[in-house]
């Protein structure tokens, strides 16, 4: 705040060149990918992504089994590390800008044979927050219950987390990443082996976000219900086939190119890498 | 009886009565360090069985034994006398403990060999090599008097007050930093990952859980012995978890768990001074154990035999009262099943067994648990009536089977013939708030109480 009156004082002793402010669409894009690779192994499983996601909009990242989906959203949060590129988020590394990106890990990633309740969960959403060394206060329980709330979940908030459906353990998980507040979302799978109402519930809840300007990236499997949900997708298969607004990528031949048996010569590129290691 | 054997008694009855009055100041200081050490054991035991690292634990106490060996043998070449000294010997079990921790580590992650594997090697290899150096410390003029083997076998009485202040200090210390990182350790133990993404250093935090539990066990080791310290850390939060399902409560009840079985094995272990406290510790937790497994709240065996019978049991109490209804309805007429005619009609026991695939045992105990609880009331003529609210109840059984048919009918695609069955299941855990709705949906194909079945009743048939 303080920054303009001082600029302004020196300007008046001395004239001096206005700074150049790079004010460029890049750093105000909630994603920027440029030219990530990742390897597990060696044995390469992303390829030279790039990619700029537009504000608030809902995005699906689309690709077969094994295509690397999870990883770039591991490879985005530094869960895995990248073997080049780099990521910005809102333009800066993903270490400064943490309180504006929400995580939803796959629902199997975890055992949730785990003495805690639905509330407890949700609240892990905000551990960074409340501090070390630093019980989870009223304020805190309430606002986990806000978001529960807002998953249709909140008559389930003191139930053991074993015994909710696998429907309702999404919603919790869920409601973790709602309770952060953040502006930029990474959901992978939130719809694998959900009911009915929990699909219904997960898309209302997706399209408030964008409402209220959030950008959501979501790793998704269901073709039939692309075009329906999201506004843009990113087809991957270890590499980038295509991204862009649904109506005009997400057509057939660049399904093709994604799940079809045109990358062959890249497959056998990478088994030929991971070759001299599996002996 | 001798008088000898009165002494022997006398003398016990003695030592007992001491050991638990506290007269004896170093019973007092030994039975205070070890509970907190106890305490301290359930509380980082129970992230430790969480994380799934209990067997890591064991791994650390067998990897002390050839430190504490060598420990004493430098010791005693540098300054001779100084290798009794506590002090020395939990650093020397300290550095090779972390060291084979560190070995199964390195194993894990620059070899194929899993986990499993990876533990029983670096166990055999660092309780080998301890043994071996053990023989070597026997052999000096010392070894024999220094009381190493209570590492091994754990003995309470050894303890000299100064020692116990040392485990006790670091037991108070473990335990707060346990109860200070609490959030942390749990989120870490349950999903690792997210905390990363949050911008946790879980290597941070693991090496810190490892940490206390190696501080747990290596401190454990004079009092319960390096062959049981692991249950100190793995009994308690395993017992526990039959209780609660909640952590905090698991931790805490852990955390008493754990001091408790400590207390005991001190008492009997300063009242009969050949029984050793570490098995007496050890089977003391078991004994909790056992008792959690059985009677747990939360999953013990107990309650959950009882409350799955107690289900089967409302079921089979509401398909015993719609099969009177049944049974009574075409005689009485669709429109007359009124509570008050239900009530008045004689039911034959064999039509009414013949309405359901019952096996015979499980129809007569019903049937008598139905007239126990005051629904059915027998008749001179070895017959059934209901009662007044058996049949109050039998309405609400048959009203809840068939409108959960006509819906299953209406809405789905069902095969009529699998309706039945098909509501057979779900009908029994409708609440009332449930059937209001499915009422609701229901409302303009249905006449007003009881709906008519939409399919033949098996057994009315004949």
């Amino acid at each position: 705040m303080s920054t303009p009156l001082v600029v302004d004082h020196e300007a008046m002793l001395e004239p001096v060149p206005q700074p150049v402010v790079r004010q460029t669409a890049p750093a105000k894009s909630p994603l920027l990918i440029e030219d990530v690779t990742v390897a597990y192994h060696h044995r390469p499983v992303l390829w030279n992504i790039d990619y700029q996601a537009p504000c608030g909009k809902l995005i699906a990242i689309i690709g077969p089994n094994g295509s690397g989906k999870t990883t770039l959203i591991k490879a985005i949060l530094d869960l895995v590390p990248r073997a080049a590129g780099q990521v910005l988020i809102f333009g800066e590394p993903y270490g400064q800008q943490r309180h504006r990106v929400g995580y939803v890990p796959q629902r199997t990633s975890v055992d949730w044979d785990f003495p805690v309740s639905a509330l407890d969960v949700v609240a892990m959403g905000m551990y960074r927050k409340i501090g070390w060394l630093r019980p989870v206060s009223r304020k805190y329980r309430d606002a986990a219950k806000q978001a529960l709330d807002r998953v249709g979940m909140v008559d389930f908030a003191s139930r053991q987390i074993s015994q909710l459906s696998g429907g309702q353990q999404q919603r919790v998980f869920l409601a973790r990443a709602l309770v952060q507040n953040a502006d930029l979302y990474f959901m992978d799978e939130p719809f694998a082996g959900v009911d009915a109402a929990t699909e219904r519930a997960i898309v209302d809840i997706l399209r408030q976000l964008r409402e209220s300007g959030k950008t959501v990236i979501v790793v998704h499997h269901d073709l039939q219900t692309v075009h329906e949900y999201f506004d843009e997708v990113v087809l991957l298969n270890m590499r980038l086939i295509a991204t862009g607004p649904t109506a005009d990528v997400f057509t057939p031949d660049n399904l093709r190119k994604t799940y079809g048996g045109k990358l062959a010569l890249l497959d056998q590129l990478g088994e030929k890498m991971a070759q001299p290691r599996s002996r | 009886m001798s008088a000898s054997s009165l002494l022997a008694v006398d003398s016990l009855w003695e030592l007992f009565s001491r050991a638990i009055s506290l007269r004896d100041y170093n019973t007092r200081v030994v039975l205070a360090g070890t509970t907190m050490l106890g305490i301290s054991g359930g509380l980082v035991g129970t992230f430790l069985v969480l994380r799934k690292r209990a067997l890591a634990a064991d791994v650390v106490s067998h990897a002390a034994l050839p430190g504490i060996a060598v420990a004493f043998l430098l010791a005693e070449r540098l300054a001779p006398g100084s290798g009794r000294s506590t002090g020395v010997l939990l650093l020397g079990a300290f550095v090779s403990g972390l060291l084979g921790m560190a070995m199964t580590l390195a194993i894990r992650r620059w070899t194929r060999i899993k986990e499993d594997a990876a533990l029983a090697i670096v166990l055999g290899l660092f309780f080998g090599l301890g043994m071996a150096l053990f023989t070597v410390v026997q052999r000096t003029k010392t070894g024999n008097a220094a009381g190493l083997s209570h590492f091994i076998f754990g003995k309470t009485a050894s303890l000299v007050a100064a020692d116990v202040w040392l485990i006790g200090g670091i037991s108070v210390v473990v335990a707060l930093l346990c109860c200070g990182v609490f959030k942390e350790f749990s989120l870490l133990c349950f999903d690792e990952e997210f905390a990363a993404a949050r911008g946790y250093r879980t290597t941070f935090l693991d090496g810190l859980l490892t940490l206390l539990a190696v501080t747990v066990t290596l401190i454990g080791l004079q009092s319960v012995g390096l062959l049981l310290v692991v249950a100190l850390l793995l009994i308690p939060p395993t017992a526990a978890r039959f209780w609660s399902n909640d952590l905090k409560v698991m931790s805490g009840l852990a955390a008493v768990i754990g001091g408790a079985s400590c207390a005991v094995g001190v008492v009997l272990s300063a009242s009969f001074p050949r029984l050793a406290a570490g098995p007496v510790i050890v089977l003391t937790g078991s004994g909790l154990f056992v008792v959690s497994l059985v009677f747990g709240k939360e999953r013990g065996l107990w309650p959950r035999w009882r409350s799955q019978r107690q289900f089967e049991q409302r079921i089979g109490r509401s398909d015993l009262l719609r099969a009177c209804y049944e049974l009574l309805e075409p005689i009485l007429g669709p429109d007359q099943t009124t509570q008050d005619s239900l009530t008045k009609s004689e039911i034959d026991e064999f039509e009414l067994s013949a309405m359901r695939q019952w096996p015979s045992g499980r129809f007569h105990g019903l049937v008598s648990m139905a007239v126990g609880e005051g629904l059915l009331s027998s008749t001179s003529t070895d017959g059934y009536r209901l009662t007044w609210r058996g049949a109050e109840e039998a309405r609400d059984a048959v009203r809840r089977h068939r409108l959960w048919e006509i819906y299953l009918l209406t809405q789905t695609d069902l095969d009529p013939r699998l309706v039945d069955r098909g509501a057979d299941g779900i009908e029994h855990v409708l609440d009332p708030q449930q059937l209001a709705e499915l009422e609701r949906q229901l409302a303009t194909q249905l006449p007003q109480g009881i709906p008519p079945s939409p399919h033949p009743i098996a057994g009315a048939v004949n």
